[in-house]
């Protein structure tokens, strides 16, 4: 049965329907214990079906394309205990135009990319002959199509490109975790930026400092920061969040609330980023959405369904997985940087930390904004440089409160994960706990 | 199924070759507030082949089952691109076995207007808490047919249903907003979802208390952990760690996991099993056919095993316990873990609390992860012990600390045991995988808590 049939037999015994499909093609090119270890490929294809029966939503999806027939039932009997439907299907209106899909990526040989990993891991051995590396070469091909009963029929296709390298250390009971990630939509043919950050990472960690504690100065790097304050951060701006009352910042629209320096946008047009798309998967177009804006809160995020709820509009932020309906989720989030280069921002520090990775962040009470979070690697600042690493320290905060007053925000933005553009944070004081 | 599995497997060159095939029916319902958020059906279909050649492995995972011969010889050829070391895989006898899931309570004979009827029994008990500013109570089965065959003759059926509840609070008084919840799962057994009226009660209680706790204070404390917490910290700080696919490839963690190295003291035993019944990490096969086993990981406080797959225990000349697992049809086994627990010892909670003058009584959790050497993990409460006594509630805390040195400084075991069934263990991104663990009450001096 095609997409298109089954949307006709759901309309016909329901007020509205909507068809998800999604197919993806995976290739991983997977290396552990420093070599080549695995060649994957993997095909997915599933299909998911919402209605709206009696003013009621039902929900079902399947991977078993042969029996998509089946997914009207499934959905029809969930549909009498679902939830008022508080929305319409969008009409057709249109794809937003970005960059997200290049035939390079597809046509990229596997021997290329089992090459890629092997150099970027024999160039990080070079440099510590005992490091033991595992890493991985990704590329992927994703469609979606969004089909709905007010004529909405809107699909596109992204490539993704992956490239990742953890290396371990072990020395006697000591173990230190390196290494770096890089996500496009484009080949990545140049492992070395994954290789630099690596190699620094191993020479900033070679001694240990000191621990400390006490409420201290605390600089993350673009990866520490997103680690630490993208989840708490997402949740707050969540229009469910907020509709529920539960958001710490949801009384706060068009408030000064945070730095007057600090800004952050949903950018899903950031042209071949992972987290970008034309449309969100409710088929809305979508558009840069301004969240903080020089510390006034400017916007919430919102899907169709919650909108309709909290009397908003959809924001096109209706994130999809095959399995569930839609919820809000981010795109691209893209935050504003500062002028000072990390190097002023460790200069400034008598006694502190610079945090490349806290382990555990997200854990606790992030409702609230709260992080707490083990150095899994960080290193201590002494007199405005850095010492050596620290272990068995734990750094604590809350992301509203910290965010009110930043000591300075870095210029050297970097892509962390392929959807968050962040910049390196320097909280002038922070609760650092450790053993000593 | 049998006679297409066994004919796609013949005839290819390679030392190892395994399909799996998995069909899976799941519910699920999910109130977050007032509202319901969600309530849906899936089926998930799929299969996987995995082949071995000169110790290289190739990995194809598909939806759809035509042409499954073309599928073993692509990841055959996969495997022949990547190997070039000799394949050392542990000899495991054939198995062909149907296993029945054994059903306590069977939740699809459960109408779904029932289910919905006990969340919304627990949402509104939740939702109608003064200072309760919202709810997540999210109800799931799943029921999982696994088909198993591989190029030594094994063919297995398996079919398992997990059943879990998870119900969660959030006070908010001002700006300030905490949250409480309990998260519970049996593996085929319906019961103890009918019955949770007190802990939906319990957790709306709790977070409102929470609002107006103090924070502890960060630093190194003597810390009291409750069954529950207790059993997170097994799984995390040390469980992790005895998956010997950290270990089998890399000279210096065997040096570090030597078998017979003394990581506790001699009141300390841990175990890890699949085959302890009715848990939600019990099966009879893992998902390489090899028979689950109870394993002693740390026997009088002595390393005295680990966990392996086929493949580690083939590399370091030890048995297979039987922990290959895969989440689904789209990922490989890898080494995990099942049951996980610390052994009952002999002290009551009274003793354990003797002595320490100043310390934090945690219980409940909300979250753990790990790196080998750190872990760290969430307690859901915790509470201010002084002199001796379990005194004020103190806002949840996050513990950290170092494994070797934690284990070492883990100096009483309670005479009890719990095991939590509502967590799920992610590992290379397969999540979440059911997993058990437990522990009696167990007292940890120096814990680091993060604190302000």
């Amino acid at each position: 049965m095609t997409p298109e049939e089954l949307l006709e037999l759901a309309r016909r015994r329901c007020e509205a329907a909507e068809v998800f499909v999604v197919e993806s093609d995976e290739t991983p090119v997977l290396f552990e214990a420093n070599r080549l270890k695995a060649l994957n490929t993997r095909q997915t294809t599933g299909i998911a079906l919402r209605v709206i029966k009696d003013g009621r939503i039902g929900f079902a999806s399947t991977t078993a394309m042969n029996e998509a027939a089946e997914l009207l039932n499934m959905a029809l009997d969930v549909a009498p205990f679902g939830a008022e439907a508080r929305f319409e299907m969008p009409t057709q209106n249109g794809l937003t135009s970005v960059d997200l899909y290049d035939p390079a990526t597809e046509a990229l040989p596997t021997e290329d990319m089992i090459e890629l990993g092997q150099s970027m891991i024999d160039a990080v051995r070079h440099h510590t002959p005992e490091l033991q590396c595992e890493g991985s070469v990704r590329k992927a091909t994703q469609t979606v199509r969004v089909l709905n009963s007010s004529g909405n029929d809107a699909s596109y296709s992204r490539t993704t490109f992956s490239l990742s390298l953890e290396g371990t250390l072990v020395r006697g009971t000591d173990m230190l975790f390196v290494g770096d990630s890089d996500a496009s939509c484009q080949p990545i043919t140049d492992a070395s930026r994954i290789v630099e950050t690596t190699v620094r990472q191993l020479e900033l960690a070679k001694d240990f400092a000191q621990p400390t504690s006490g409420q201290l100065p605390v600089i993350f790097s673009p990866r520490g920061a997103a680690g630490a304050i993208v989840g708490p951060l997402t949740i707050a701006f969540s229009g469910r969040t907020v509709w529920q009352g539960a958001s710490p910042v949801g009384n706060r629209l068009g408030q000064e609330t945070y730095d007057r320096r600090f800004s952050f946008w949903d950018d899903p047009t950031v042209p071949w980023r992972l987290g970008s798309r034309p449309i969100d998967g409710e088929g809305v177009p979508s558009r840069c959405l301004p969240l903080v804006e020089n510390g006034v809160v400017a916007n919430f995020l919102y899907d169709l369904q919650t909108a309709g709820l909290a009397a908003a509009k959809s924001t096109g932020s209706g994130g999809r997985a095959l399995a569930s309906p839609p919820t809000i989720s981010s795109s691209c989030l893209v935050f504003s940087g500062g002028d000072a280069s990390l190097d002023d921002m460790v200069a400034e520090v008598k006694n502190g930390l610079l945090v490349e990775q806290l382990m555990g962040a997200g854990q606790g009470n992030v409702l609230g904004g709260d992080f707490a979070g083990n150095v899994l690697l960080g290193y201590r600042i002494e007199n405005g440089k850095v010492t050596g690493r620290v272990k068995d320290t734990m750094v604590a905060g809350n992301v509203h409160e910290a965010l009110k007053e930043v000591a300075a925000f870095g210029n050297e933005l970097r892509w962390v994960g392929g959807s968050l553009h962040v910049p390196p944070i320097y909280f002038a004081r922070l609760s650092v706990s450790s053993k000593g | 199924m049998r006679d297409i599995m066994e004919a796609a497997l013949r005839g290819h060159n390679a030392d190892y070759i395994e399909i799996r095939v998995d069909d899976t029916d799941a519910t699920r319902i999910i109130y977050r507030g007032r509202e319901l958020e969600d309530i849906g059906r899936n089926r998930s279909f799929g299969g996987c082949v995995r082949a071995l050649v000169s110790g290289g492995w190739g990995f194809v995972s598909f939806n759809d089952l035509d042409g499954l011969r073309d599928k073993v010889t692509l990841a055959v050829s996969q495997a022949r691109l990547v190997g070039h070391e000799k394949s050392q895989l542990a000899e495991v006898p054939p198995v062909v076995d149907i296993v029945a899931p054994g059903i306590v309570n069977d939740p699809r004979n459960v109408p779904l207007a029932a289910k919905k009827r006990l969340m919304d029994e627990y949402n509104d008990i939740i939702c109608s808490t003064p200072k309760i500013q919202t709810s997540n109570v999210v109800y799931g089965e799943s029921d999982k047919r696994v088909i198993f065959a591989n190029s030594r003759g094994s063919y297995i059926k398996q079919e398992r249903i997990d059943v879990i509840c998870r119900l969660s609070a959030t006070a908010r008084v001002d700006g300030d907003v905490q949250q409480a919840s309990f998260s519970l799962g049996a593996l085929n057994d319906f019961s103890f979802v009918e019955s949770l009226h007190d802990q939906a009660r319990e957790a709306a209680e709790k977070a409102v208390a929470m609002v107006s706790a103090p924070t502890a204070k960060g630093g190194a404390y003597t810390v009291i952990l409750d069954p529950i917490l207790a059993g997170v910290f097994t799984h995390e700080a040390f469980g992790h760690l005895s998956e010997s696919d950290f270990v089998y490839e890399n000279p210096q963690m065997q040096e570090l996991m030597v078998l017979g190295k003394q990581f506790g003291g001699s009141h300390l035993n841990i175990v890890d099993g699949a085959s302890v019944p009715g848990l939600r990490g019990s099966y009879r096969y893992d998902d390489e056919g090899t028979p689950a086993q109870k394993t002693y990981l740390i026997q009088e406080g002595v390393l005295v095993g680990r966990l392996h797959s086929q493949e580690t225990a083939g590399k370091m000349g030890e048995r297979p316990t039987g922990n290959a697992r895969a989440i689904d049809y789209r990922f490989p086994p890898i080494v995990r873990m099942t049951n996980t627990y610390i052994e009952p010892g002999e002290a009551t909670l009274e003793d354990l609390l003797e002595g320490v003058d100043e310390g934090i009584y945690v219980k409940n959790w909300y979250g753990g992860t790990t790196s080998m050497e750190m872990f760290t993990f969430s307690a859901g409460e915790a509470y201010m012990i002084r002199n001796g006594r379990v005194e004020g509630l103190l806002r949840p805390v996050v513990l950290t600390g170092n494994l070797f040195t934690t284990l070492a400084n883990l100096d009483a075991i309670g005479n009890d045991i719990e095991f939590n069934q509502g967590g799920g263990c992610g590992k290379a991104g397969q999540m979440p995988l059911p997993v058990s663990n437990g522990s009696p009450h167990i007292r940890i001096r120096e814990c680091v808590v993060g604190g302000r």
